[in-house]
């Protein structure tokens, strides 16, 4: 196994962000590397500035300064739908696209970037099997799904693409403790098979979910990425990568 | 054929018991608190004032019969046409304004040349008769077609927002997470003409063909000038659509496959 510390798989350098009306910064040069293998847990006060890092790192605001490099090459403006494919973020709450839950797996195939690839059925009622929905759930209409629901659908979606890294952006705050438990394993479960080569970052409010989850720790206050947890926090992070060790990482 | 005696002299007091019937509408306006009365009082004024001062601007032009005298006027209500169409709709974008004269005056002249150069020939090129009014008909149409395309197009991405950055979130190109909206606010810009092709000379009878057949011209020359007129304008109708509809789109996504939701602004007022 490759050591993940050598070859970060996302590399922000410095990037920032602005209001692009008002000229606000929302971002202060923030660089952040994300390993493979890694649960990296962004969590900080309500507008902070952790949605605005995290659909920086997929590309979907315009920077203002920084670089990103994946895999250790530059993104250039050609190559950005393959690299979102790739860094896939999750929003909190998924847009429904349209007809039945299947239809919503289905239709990412129609995309040019996933050009030549087809939709996998058994694949997909395996990852909903983890995190408790059964095939019939493929049936249900899209505008019918619960908050927790929506999100295994969503997470499913970006899922059974294969992306390298998934952003989730507040996945479980909308959710009950069983769906949250449910999301936790489905992304857990997946990440789990592929080890170094997949990375996830949560952002999360919920201590707890630091602790089951996370296997690193930033925090983002008034627009600042922190690499120095808070005291609590960090105890917290600790005792998730203990609990990591025990499973999957071999950094610690 | 002659034309009926009553006809040739609308009296004033005739015009003045049309006016009243606009009454119909404001009536509804309040009743249904829809706002638009003084939208209704200015555009019954305008529709007056303007049809006075082009009748006496039209005899003059017919009159000097020039090139540049045409081609001024032309370049006139097109200006006119292009701002009307910018001006609705409940979102716009900076540059909206230019984008839709853009489209109209595109879409607008290069069908009005096709008709009158190729299909009619006229000669001179420049024959007030014939250009005026057509690229009067075809303006008001593609003024249709563009405001709807421009209002879908607008309200549509304001309104899908979560789903194009879904999409885009996905790897979906600019053009992929685009589209959707851009099919629906193309139909809805061109819905107008293909329905009003579905049933002219059943239950409409055009504005053109009427005029032409009241002022003593036989049926058959006149619907066959109607005939061209329909398609020149949902040619011109179509074009002015996806020109409108593309400038959006050239506006509001960035060659990075974002998009640009903050430059879409709210209008605000009834005005």
């Amino acid at each position: 196994m490759s050591n993940p510390a050598q070859a970060p798989l996302l590399s922000a350098h410095q990037i920032e962000r602005r209001a692009p009306i008002g000229d606000a910064v929302l971002l202060h040069p923030a660089s952040l590397d994300i390993f493979g293998g890694e649960h990296l847990i962004l969590s900080g006060p309500s507008g902070a500035g952790k949605s605005v890092l995290m659909r920086s790192l997929a590309l979907l605001d315009p920077l203002c300064g920084g670089s990103l490099r994946f895999r250790g090459e530059p993104v250039g403006a050609a190559g950005i739908p393959h690299f979102r494919s790739q860094v896939a973020y999750c929003r909190q709450r998924p847009a429904v696209l349209g007809g039945s839950v299947e239809d919503n797996l289905r239709l990412p195939f129609e995309l040019k970037v996933n050009t030549g690839r087809g939709y996998r059925r058994e694949r997909v009622v395996e990852l909903l099997a983890v995190a408790g929905k059964p095939p019939e759930f493929l049936a249900k209409d899209g505008r019918d799904l619960s908050g927790g629901e929506a999100q295994v659908m969503g997470l499913v979606r970006a899922m059974q693409l294969d992306p390298t890294i998934l952003l989730l952006d507040e996945p479980t705050a909308a959710l009950d403790p069983e769906s949250t438990v449910q999301v936790e394993n489905l992304v857990l479960g997946w990440a789990r098979g592929r080890s170094s080569d997949v990375a996830t970052v949560w952002i999360s409010h919920d201590p707890a979910q630091d602790a089951r989850v996370g296997t690193r720790h930033l925090r983002v206050v008034a627009g600042r990425l922190s690499d120095l947890p808070a005291p609590e926090a960090h105890a917290q992070a600790h005792q998730a990568m203990v609990q990591a060790a025990v499973g999957t990482d071999p950094r610690v | 054929m002659s034309t009926p005696a009553y006809l040739n002299d609308l009296s004033w007091f005739s015009l003045a018991i049309a006016a009243l019937l606009i009454l119909i509408n404001g009536a509804i306006s309040i009743a249904l608190h829809l706002k638009l009365e003084k939208r209704l009082a200015i555009a019954a004024l305008r529709t007056v004032l303007q049809l006075l001062a082009i009748g006496y601007i039209l005899g003059w032009v017919f009159e000097v019969n020039r090139w540049y005298v045409v081609v001024g006027i032309m370049v006139l209500m097109t200006l006119v046409a292009g701002r009307a169409a910018g001006e609705r709709g409940a979102w716009h974008y900076k540059g909206m304004r230019g984008d839709a004269v853009t489209s109209v005056w595109g879409s607008s002249w290069l069908v009005t040349a096709i008709g009158l150069f190729v299909i009619m020939r006229i000669h001179p090129w420049y024959e007030p008769q014939y250009v005026i009014p057509i690229l009067g008909m075809i303006l008001g149409n593609t003024l249709t077609g563009v405001a709807m395309g421009m209002d879908r197009i607008t309200s549509e991405l304001q309104a899908r927002r979560e789903q194009i950055e879904t999409l885009l979130a996905m790897g979906a190109t600019r053009w992929e997470a685009f589209r959707p909206a851009a099919q629906n606010a193309v139909r809805a810009g061109m819905m107008p003409v293909i329905n009003a092709m579905a049933v002219v000379g059943i239950v409409s009878l055009p504005g053109m063909m009427t005029g032409q057949v009241l002022a003593g011209q036989s049926p058959d020359k006149a619907i066959r000038y109607q005939i061209v007129i329909m398609f020149l304008i949902s040619a011109a109708s179509g074009l002015g659509t996806v020109s409108a509809v593309l400038m959006a789109y050239k506006r509001l996504f960035s060659a990075e496959h974002r998009f640009l939701y903050w430059r879409l602004i709210e209008n605000k007022g009834d005005d």
